[in-house]
């Protein structure tokens, strides 16, 4: 009895929140050297997109879009295949508008050149190597210095400290070879608490701008953090910038918590926690860090809960009398309502982005696959047919896949497919892969993988859709069950 | 002799943490050292004596394994939990919380739900064996809660395991 009354304990509250540093809304401001037309910054983009350089980098993320031509049969991607040649860009360090920002500028340039570089699709020219000096953020930009050492992009931008603690970033990106600015100059304003962000709302822009695709950097990361040995792994809930900067702890390490999801607006988050000595789904308040446990009373356990896109809804499963199915809860009614009633395990329940479909997983045939079936409940039809089990089926943001876990002959591995199941691709493979997360861009996925044996521990990994870019993220301790957050605002 | 006392019941405290975690048998098998030496007779509370927790875990059988995806129980484990089920009927005192459990392969998800099918199985057959359903309770852990570190079939199979865990009580 000494060992239940672990969990009576006080928690032990972090000393600062998982709330983001505010950021005012973004400006665009007048282009001293480059107010052109709004006809002729289209006309430069689209040169810039023609571009031999870019050429070779839309070649690959279009390998990722539904727009691609399709080559027939299943896709099947080499984890080691089509290496692409990462875009070189440069970017100075900002000018600091005054000495109070000296440090600041410098900090928030590295993390601008760490956001693109990590990505695997830019490279960055060191700045020894730079001919140029930006001295002042308005000077005109001497091209033929940046294309003599091959920069194709280029980043320029400026940070002043206000005495009342607020900065102001400014930036601008061109696209070199045509000489020309790629989009407007932009102007972020907040505090210096918050540089980070402002650095990744710059990186952002840059590669939004370069790419096409949505932006992904200024957002985070919630995960279980993990300690002590394996048969008796400590776990609490942490959450981290998406690249690990800024770690703040949830809960105690008093209980298990599993599979933390963020709700759409980023306040809340819904897990699995043993805090009341059996498995309940539980929100707990960003902010607050308020918990409140969902779930029926005659619900033994309930676990794997997400929020609906409109944040209206939780979908979890629930075990009675052994049997697990999915069921709804209606946050604004407190109406629950069974979505399944077949005597097989049906859980890993994923809302589509317009909240009218789940993707879930069901061992009704056997062993587990994956199912759609509507978001009220009713038939599922079933998705996956290749060989192995499949389970934690997450529907992308971007509507366009389904990335999954899937076990055969005795690895683990991340995948994606087509929302009907067709153009199974499978992006790692491992001892244990599992778990994935979609960036909200819907470019890069995230998962846990677990190495073997008595030391055996779980760290998170990012790889994009391409099955590119296998890369570990950075956590203070051993981690698990990450979920990626939305963009911030 | 309060000092031999006073460490069983320190044994007993260690077994009973273990043992939420499906660990007794290491610590049970101590306590009952501890019980050997005492005056020649059944030690209260002792491996010994055949109405203490520690008989229920080393002597009945406190667990029951599974094959792999598997929450059928096998003949040793209606064999066990028969044992389990006579020892509870002859012991009202306690109530009892059943913990499934499987090992590291599989998601976290399907782990849990399948640690519920095996914890339940248990239960049903307690309760077909005459045990009341007002003393039984489960419990899932999923994967959380491994008994045997290795990442090799040696352990997963002692993993893929539902524990039956005392507590004094008279249950519903």
């Amino acid at each position: 009895m000494a060992c239940r009354n672990r969990r009576d304990r006080a928690e032990a509250r972090p000393a600062w929140t998982g709330r983001a540093h505010p950021i005012e809304k973004p400006r665009h401001f007048g282009d001293t050297e480059h107010d052109t037309e709004m006809e002729t910054k289209r006309s430069r983009v689209k040169k810039l997109i023609k571009a031999p350089w870019v050429t070779a980098f839309f070649a690959a993320l279009m390998l990722a879009t539904p727009l691609a031509a399709q080559s027939p049969g299943p896709l099947k991607i080499e984890i080691t295949d089509g290496v692409i040649e990462p875009l070189p860009f440069a970017v100075p360090t900002f000018v600091a508008r005054n000495d109070a920002a000296n440090d600041l500028a410098q900090d928030i340039t590295r993390v601008i050149s760490a956001d693109l570089t990590n990505t695997g699709l830019f490279r960055e020219i060191p700045q020894d190597a730079h001919i140029a000096r930006i001295g002042s953020f308005d000077a005109p930009i001497q091209f033929s210095d940046w294309k003599a050492i091959n920069a194709q992009a280029l980043i320029t931008g400026s940070v002043l400290a206000e005495p009342d603690g607020r900065i102001v970033v400014q930036f601008r990106l061109y696209d070199v070879f045509s000489e020309a600015p790629l989009g407007e100059g932009l102007q972020f304003v907040g505090t210096a608490d918050g540089w980070r962000r402002m650095a990744h709302k710059v990186a952002d822009a840059a590669y939004s701008r370069i790419t096409g695709e949505g932006p992904y950097f200024d957002s985070r990361v919630v995960f279980v953090s993990e300690q002590g040995p394996k048969d008796a792994r400590q776990k609490r809930l942490a959450v981290m910038d998406y690249d690990g900067a800024n770690v703040t702890y949830l809960t105690s390490s008093d209980s298990i918590v599993l599979a933390p999801r963020f709700s759409p607006d980023g306040s809340r988050i819904i897990y699995t926690g043993y805090e009341s000595g059996f498995p309940k789904v539980t929100v707990i308040n960003v902010a607050t860090l308020e918990k409140q446990t969902v779930g029926g009373v005659d619900q033994n356990m309930s676990f794997a809960p997400r929020f609906s896109p409109d944040s209206s809804k939780v979908v979890y499963s629930a075990e009675v009398a052994g049997n697990t199915d999915l069921y709804q809860l209606d946050l604004n009614t407190g109406a629950q309502t069974r979505l399944t009633t077949a005597p097989s395990i049906e859980t890993a329940p994923s809302y589509s982005p317009d909240g009218s479909r789940l993707v879930f997983e069901s061992d009704r045939s056997g062993a587990p696959q994956l199912y759609v079936m509507p978001a009220s409940g009713g038939e599922g039809s079933r998705i996956s047919f290749g060989e192995g089990r499949y389970g934690t089926p997450v529907w992308s943001p971007e509507d366009d896949y389904i990335a999954f876990t899937k076990q055969n002959a005795g690895r683990f591995h991340i995948g994606v497919m087509r929302t009907d199941g067709s153009e199974e691709r499978l992006l790692t493979g491992a001892f244990l892969d599992e778990g994935p997360t979609w960036a909200p861009n819907g470019r890069v996925v995230m998962f846990t993988r677990e190495t073997s044996g008595a030391q055996g521990a779980p760290a998170l990994y990012t790889v994009d859709i391409t099955g590119r870019n296998l890369q570990r993220a950075a956590t203070p301790a051993a981690a698990s069950d990450p979920a990626w957050g939305p963009l911030l605002r | 002799m309060k000092s031999t006392a006073l460490l069983l019941v320190a044994a007993m405290a260690l077994t009973a943490c273990g043992d939420r975690l499906g660990r007794g048998g290491a610590d049970g098998a101590a306590g009952g050292a501890n019980g050997g030496f005492g005056a020649g007779g059944v030690v209260p509370g002792s491996a010994n004596d055949p109405a203490s927790v520690a008989y229920f875990q080393q002597t009945v059988g406190d667990r029951v394994l599974f094959l792999v995806d598997q929450s059928t129980l096998t003949p040793e484990g209606q064999t066990t939990l028969a044992a389990q089920a006579r020892w509870m009927n002859a012991n009202p005192g306690y109530t009892a919380l059943v913990e499934g459990h499987a090992d590291e392969q599989g998601t976290r998800e399907y782990n849990l739900a399948l640690g519920g099918r095996r914890a339940n199985a248990a239960r049903d057959y307690l309760i077909s064996q005459g045990v009341s359903a007002g003393r039984l309770r489960t419990i899932s852990y999923g994967k959380e809660r491994p008994l045997q570190v290795c990442s090799t079939e040696a352990c997963y199979s002692q993993n893929r395991r539902a524990v039956t865990v005392l507590a004094a009580g008279a249950g519903v």
